[in-house]
């Protein structure tokens, strides 16, 4: 049996060395640089951050060449570096207010202050093979013009000040952390869209789409989008006031959802809200929609049983690297449990046999 | 990537404290599950991440570390745990059950008692046995903290109205010190009655659903079953055909492609043992042929 104790040990050995092989391709065509991944694979980059929970493009990338480009496996990857980075603190909240933006669109409103500007967006492209590509990446200069930076107020505020708008009041509480605390039911807002930013994009469009067919339908006025850099600052107790560490680039969604009032609350519009890091429109959206579905009980809205309304399954199923995990492990050996349910099935057979010949008997 | 980058066993000291504080409470609430802050680890949810984070919290660099899965050591997943351990705990391992402080195990318990010294730290897929009576872990949670427990009576004795016994073959839950019903993870119900009154620590890690629980040396753990309907441990029917071992669980292995087949002991240690003991089994001479070739083939393509 020793034999078999070195041979599993020399096996994934050759699997690994397998892996590392496949993972290289043809070695007549040139290997893939980081920063290759990171510029020109961006949007891949910006998805195993946000769901990695790590703000890192290079790592990020470095993730998706191991990965192969599974990306899921990449953020995998991420996540289990980040949880073994040391906390030196927290950072102030990002003041999205002050972005700068490379793209920010209302569809509530023709236009409005701070203006309508599309930005790098694949919407109106005709979704045609660009065969070009294949011979020739080079692309002529995007035109520019010069801008002002200038604070972009948000779209929601217009609407508050006609009292239309839900309040949000500024909230200073410490929200809690889910990656330092385990998940626990009833979620706070806070959390949840926590457990939304991190959550499986496929996972999140799916709910949301769920939420416009129909299934605790909510119908959502993209209010505002917006994609851009914003400072992060940290207060360092040393200096005793905060500062510049970097920046960030983020999607921020925000719904204006139809409400016809509720038992507690007046006729009014409401909001979702999505956040995301990177470039990650389909995520923000989702998550903004799935957002204001999981608010029923705050608004005295109704429990239809939709999939999207229920905490519980939303937060629980949402986290990639946790369904992954325990979809894949029915690969490992069950041979043990397998045994007891062969044995329960033979006598179970063996009874159901014996009853039907003895009826057939009598 | 070099391993001396990391901890001892990995996790961070901050990270291991929080999770002994879960196992102490684990401990004076024995078969309650305890929510802890389950970290990412560098293998799968579902793969033992919450028995990793349990070993890692209680291993000392003295320490010599077993792994088994489905009794075995040498299983993939076992070997890749077990190295895992070699690298960043620089930990002694061993095959020998009697030789280890710490085994971390899935889907068994060892066949040879433990000792007070030693430490059984199962890996728990799913912790609460209540799970597929009521999805919900809110209400679950009040379940337990109501002592509700009727659903779960009420599964066992359909099972009987329906199949004239209970039904349930692995994972077979338990009741401990008259208080929590508890899962005992995927063990085969074989294993149930060494939970209880066992000399050894036992230690259950759930990581992805972030829930510890423990059994203190000692405690009571009874399998739920009627009065008219006993709990009764099964097996197949058949001495290990290594081994001759009788009181053994048997995994089937099917050795050609006519149906033949041969029952061997799971707990590949335990066999070991007595066949160095002199002990033989009806088929132990073509044994290491058959090991030997048939183990192999399937490691590789692992």
């Amino acid at each position: 049996m020793y034999v078999a104790v070195k041979g599993g040990e020399a096996a994934i050995a050759n699997a690994h060395a397998w892996l590392a092989e496949e993972r290289r391709g043809d070695p007549s065509v040139t290997e893939l640089s980081i920063a290759q991944i990171r510029e020109q694979l961006a949007l891949a980059v910006n998805r195993v951050m946000a769901e990695g929970s790590l703000y890192d493009p290079d790592l990020a990338a470095l993730a998706i060449k191991q990965a192969r480009g599974d990306l899921i496996e990449a953020i995998f990857l991420i996540r289990a570096y980040r949880t073994t980075l040391p906390r030196f603190g927290a950072s102030e909240p990002i003041d999205t207010g002050v972005m700068a933006c490379d793209r920010r669109i209302s569809a509530t409103f023709k236009d409005l202050p701070g203006g309508q500007v599309l930005g790098p967006t694949f919407d109106y492209t005709h979704r045609l093979l660009d065969f070009k590509l294949a011979a020739d990446g080079e692309t002529p200069e995007a035109p520019t013009r010069a801008t002002e930076r200038s604070d972009v107020p948000h779209v929601a505020e217009f609407l508050n000040g006609e009292g239309l708008m839900e309040e949000a009041p500024r909230d200073d509480s410490v929200p809690p952390d889910l990656t330092r605390e385990p998940l626990e039911m009833p979620a706070d807002r806070a959390l949840r869209l926590q457990a939304l930013t991190r959550a499986d994009e496929g996972f999140t469009l799916g709910l949301a789409y769920s939420t416009q067919r129909g299934y605790a339908r909510n119908h959502a006025f993209v209010g505002e989008l917006r994609i851009g850099s914003v400072p992060v600052e940290m207060d360092i107790p040393e200096l005793g006031f905060a500062i510049d560490i970097g920046e960030v680039t983020v999607t921020e969604c925000e719904t204006v959802n139809q409400f016809t009032g509720s038992k507690t609350e007046p006729p009014q519009f409401t909001r979702g809200y999505g956040l995301v890091f990177g470039q990650t429109e389909r995520k923000a959206i989702s998550m903004a929609l799935v957002d204001r579905a999981l608010r029923w009980e705050e608004l005295g809205e109704d429990f239809v049983g939709a999939p999207a309304q229920d905490a519980e399954f939303v937060l629980y199923h949402a986290d990639n690297i946790q369904a992954t995990g325990f979809l894949e492990h029915i690969k490992l050996p069950h041979y043990v449990d397998f045994q007891s349910e062969l044995e329960l099935v033979r006598k179970l057979r063996r009874e159901a046999m014996e009853n039907t010949a003895q009826e057939a008997a009598e | 990537m070099s391993e001396s980058a990391y901890n001892f066993a990995y996790l961070d000291e901050q990270t291991k404290r929080m999770i002994r504080r879960a196992i102490l409470k684990g401990l004076a609430i024995p078969g309650y599950q305890v929510p802890f802050a389950s970290r990412e680890m560098p293998m799968p949810y579902g793969w033992g991440t919450g028995g990793v984070q349990v070993s890692a919290a209680v291993l000392h660099p003295e320490d010599t570390f077993k792994v088994i899965d489905q009794g075995a050591d040498d299983t993939t997943n076992a070997v890749s745990i077990r190295t895992f351990f070699e690298k960043t705990a620089q930990v002694k391992t061993t095959t020998r059950t009697s030789e280890a402080r710490v085994i971390q195990t899935r889907h068994r318990i060892p066949e040879e008692g433990l000792t007070e010294d030693q430490i059984l730290v199962y890996q728990v897929p799913i912790p609460e046995p209540l799970r597929f009576l009521e999805p919900r872990e809110s209400e679950t949670r009040k379940m337990h903290s109501l002592e509700e427990y009727g659903l779960m009576h009420v599964k066992l004795y359909e099972d009987i109205s329906r199949h004239g016994h209970i039904a349930t073959s692995y994972a077979y839950p338990v009741k401990v010190e008259d208080r929590y019903v508890m899962d005992p993870s995927p063990i085969p119900k074989f294993d149930n009655p060494k939970l209880g009154d066992m000399a050894a620590i036992q230690l259950f890690g759930a990581g992805r659903e972030q829930r510890i629980y423990a059994l203190p040396p000692y405690t009571k753990a009874v399998s739920l079953d009627f009065e008219d309907h006993p709990f009764e441990a099964s097996k197949a029917d058949h001495p290990c055909g290594l081994c001759g071992a009788e009181d053994s669980y048997l995994d089937e292995v099917i050795v050609d492609d006519e149906g033949g087949r041969m029952f061997v002991c799971s707990d590949t240690d335990y066999c070991e043992g007595r066949r160095a003991k002199g002990f033989v089994g009806a088929m132990a001479a073509t044994d290491q042929m058959a090991a030997t070739t048939m183990t192999k083939p399937t490691l590789e393509v692992l």
